[in-house]
């Protein structure tokens, strides 16, 4: 990999990863400037590879959702609807509209408790120049108490519907291994109707924030429902014409590797640029699906019909947890517990694809299935790798407009532009190694 | 009569995907009165801070899998009183230790296009097989109530009361039907240690080992009653080999139905 050539100045200048940022953190951001202007930059993650796609070959379909759930504690379900939809798709299973209800609430316990923690616990702390929620917590008990309360009623649908929080266990291919009472969904409703308030109310303290100046024509790729605001299921569409169904993904996708980074950098073949995906794109593609109330929230909380700010996805996320708890309470008082819980899977050949917005942007599943219903290929395309370029973008545009700043403050703008996008990434660059060559 | 010092705690990680220490930002009710209680000192997933060690109490989550990963756990262990890990990566290697039965070139060469890019062990290990670990909580992701529990008794110089019985137990205790006998499904919950909170079979599903193998498990037996039942040995050795396929009992069951 990446190691000092020579001791020359010159070419140590141009060190892109040196050991010792190897050593302290997983994150390396590096810059290098001359008269005055950017002339390279490189976004580094060194999270270990773990090579889900190479071991999910050989096992059966139905292990597919619990072991790729593990890519990801905060998004877990991302992953097991992806899955499970690939699986249903390659086997030709139709699960029951209940079914299919049933996992979209699922799925708006996800979006509650990941947006909050990013947005309130990880990202909001940024922008008033604090550590963290702790500090934030000593002078604003109350914020930092409703965000944690809301969080916890995400977490409160994943136990009661999946049975646990962190790694659910009640999902499967076909639906749940059993279905959740209607009492016990039911009760969720007037907690939900709680959260609408509560994320309201976050949404516009934090549209008061001082965002900086920065803004990107961005490609937004996202999935698009007939009905209603897309999470779960739809097609592939972007605000540049693309509409397409998950099985043309990879015609137009593509991942590439390189030499600075573990995760896979998205490409989108035909666009010259990079591609962005979550909240924002999502907001951009299809907020007139949103509840008049999300729209008019987001419209007070300061965002506009089309938001080019990234650090304005902070608003985006109390907005769509707005609209999750919206859409949780029409999906719990209706609830009427799926009967059987779930179709039934018979083992076989097949292709499956999948994909769901994961609370960052959208998640994409593709297997192919030998005659016993184990998995011959797999592909799994997360946001974060998709993201990846327009953060070096980002990075990019935000560095060379704030040159003047001193490098610990430069630091600290980099690594709130990074948490535009993804807690995943930030938890190793929290501690953002950055270096800035000045020649 | 100056404040005592509040003990410093610091949370790793090393290869894993965040849910064990997601666990502690999880516990919503206590995360609070836990931060009025200790001083964070080293937590990357909640803050930009970083206090300096030694530590009092150092959470490790995640399985040891770069040359890179073996210096840094012998460095924090060297800073860390109490070494706490959290979870099935850090405590078995992981899911990710399926890599073990597998040659590693061809996993890097079926995800990676430049496989000289990648700088990765043959083996996902836990942490004690690079330096001596003072208590192992379990779980695939742990339970937080069991973890506010280790850290509690670490901090008042206790025993953690972390039963190491199997998940039968727990299902008598609730009163859950077991699903082996009432329907016939293979279920891990005789070898499997209890914690999780009785999880799977109150869904109707059969247990599937999350939280490792519980003290003296007779995996040969209930592998042996896996075939009688019908189940084909890839079966046996794919429910062996998942979330804690590299503890050894789990291990050394799954190699018998190769």
């Amino acid at each position: 990999m990446n190691r000092p050539t020579n001791g020359g100045k010159a070419a140590a200048r141009t060190i892109k990863v040196d050991a010792l940022a190897r050593v302290e953190g997983e994150g390396a951001l590096y810059v290098r400037i001359k008269d005055g202007a950017v002339k390279d930059i490189k976004f580094r993650i060194f999270e270990p590879p773990r090579f889900f796609e190479a071991l999910l070959r050989g096992r059966m379909f139905s292990d597919a959702p619990d072991i790729t759930a593990r890519i990801c504690g905060i998004c877990p379900v991302a992953y097991i609807l992806g899955a499970s939809h690939a699986m249903e798709e390659a086997l030709g299973i139709e699960c029951s509209a209940p079914i299919r209800d049933l996992r979209r609430l699922l799925y708006c316990g996800e979006w509650i408790q990941s947006h909050v923690l990013h947005a309130a616990m990880l990202h909001a702390p940024d922008f008033l120049g604090l550590d963290d929620a702790l500090q934030l917590a000593k002078t604003n008990r109350e914020v930092v108490e409703k965000a944690l309360a809301l969080k916890k009623l995400g977490n409160d649908i994943l136990e009661v519907i999946g049975g646990r929080a962190v790694h659910p266990v009640n999902t499967r291919v076909g639906g749940f291994f059993r279905a959740p009472s209607k009492g016990d969904i039911r009760a969720l409703g007037d907690r939900l109707r709680w959260g609408a308030d509560a994320a309201q109310d976050l949404a516009l303290l934090f549209g008061g924030f001082d965002f900086p100046d920065y803004e990107y024509d961005y490609t937004c790729v996202s999935l698009r429902h007939p009905d209603v605001y897309a999470i779960e299921a739809g097609r592939l569409v972007s605000n540049r014409g693309l509409d397409i169904p998950l099985a043309e993904f990879f015609d137009h996708f593509g991942e590439t590797h390189v030499a600075h980074s573990n995760a896979l950098h998205g490409v989108m073949r035909n666009e010259t640029g990079p591609y962005l995906v979550g909240p924002i794109a999502r907001y951009n593609n299809n907020q007139h699906q949103l509840s008049e109330r999300a729209r008019q929230v987001a419209k007070d909380a300061g965002l506009n019909p089309v938001c080019r700010n990234p650090y304005r996805s902070i608003v985006v996320r109390m907005v769509e947890t707005l609209y999750a708890c919206e859409e949780g309470v029409r999906l719990a008082e209706a609830y009427e517990p799926p009967a059987p819980p779930a179709a039934e899977t018979v083992p076989g050949p097949g292709v499956g694809y999948g994909c769901t917005e994961a609370p960052r942007g959208i998640c994409f599943h593709h297997y192919s299935l030998d005659d016993d219903g184990r998995i011959v290929t797999a592909q799994i395309v997360p946001p974060t790798s998709q993201n990846q370029p327009q953060i070096e973008r980002d990075l990019l545009g935000v560095v060379e407009t704030n040159l003047d700043l001193a490098d610990e403050d430069l630091k600290w703008r980099c690594e709130q532009t990074i948490r535009n996008y993804d807690p995943c990434i930030s938890c190793a660059t929290h501690f953002l190694d950055l270096r800035v060559d000045r020649d | 009569m100056p404040q005592p010092r509040k003990p410093k705690l610091a949370v790793w990680k090393f290869s894993s995907c965040d849910g064990c220490q997601l666990s502690l930002l999880d516990c919503e009710d206590e995360l609070l009165a836990v931060a009025d209680c200790v001083e964070i000192a080293y937590f990357l997933e909640a803050t930009r801070a970083q206090v300096k060690g030694p530590y009092d109490i150092s959470l490790v989550e995640g399985s040891i899998t770069t040359p890179e990963d073996i210096r840094r756990i012998r460095k924090i262990r060297r800073q860390s009183k109490v070494l706490i890990t959290i979870g099935a990566c850090a405590t078995a290697g992981g899911i990710q230790a399926l890599r073990n039965f597998n040659r590693l070139y061809d996993f890097i060469t079926a995800v990676y296009a430049q496989p000289d890019y990648i700088d990765a062990l043959a083996n996902s290990t836990p942490i004690q097989d690079h330096v001596p670990v003072d208590f192992e909580l379990r779980g695939c992701p742990i339970n937080k109530y069991q973890l506010i529990e280790v850290l509690n008794a670490f901090l008042n110089g206790r025993r953690p009361i972390v039963p190491p019985h199997s998940q039968c137990v727990e299902c008598k205790m609730r009163g859950t039907v077991c699903v082996m006998v009432a329907s016939g499904t293979p279920c891990l919950g005789p070898v499997t240690q209890a914690g999780c909170g009785n999880l799977c079979p109150a869904v109707n599903r059969a247990c599937y080992g999350c939280f490792g193998p519980k003290e003296t498990p007779n995996t040969t037996s209930l592998g042996t009653w896996f075939g009688s039942s019908g189940l084909g040995p890839p079966h046996i050795r794919d429910f062996f080999r998942s979330f804690n396929a590299g503890a050894d009992p789990f291990r050394r069951e799954s190699e018998a139905h190769e």
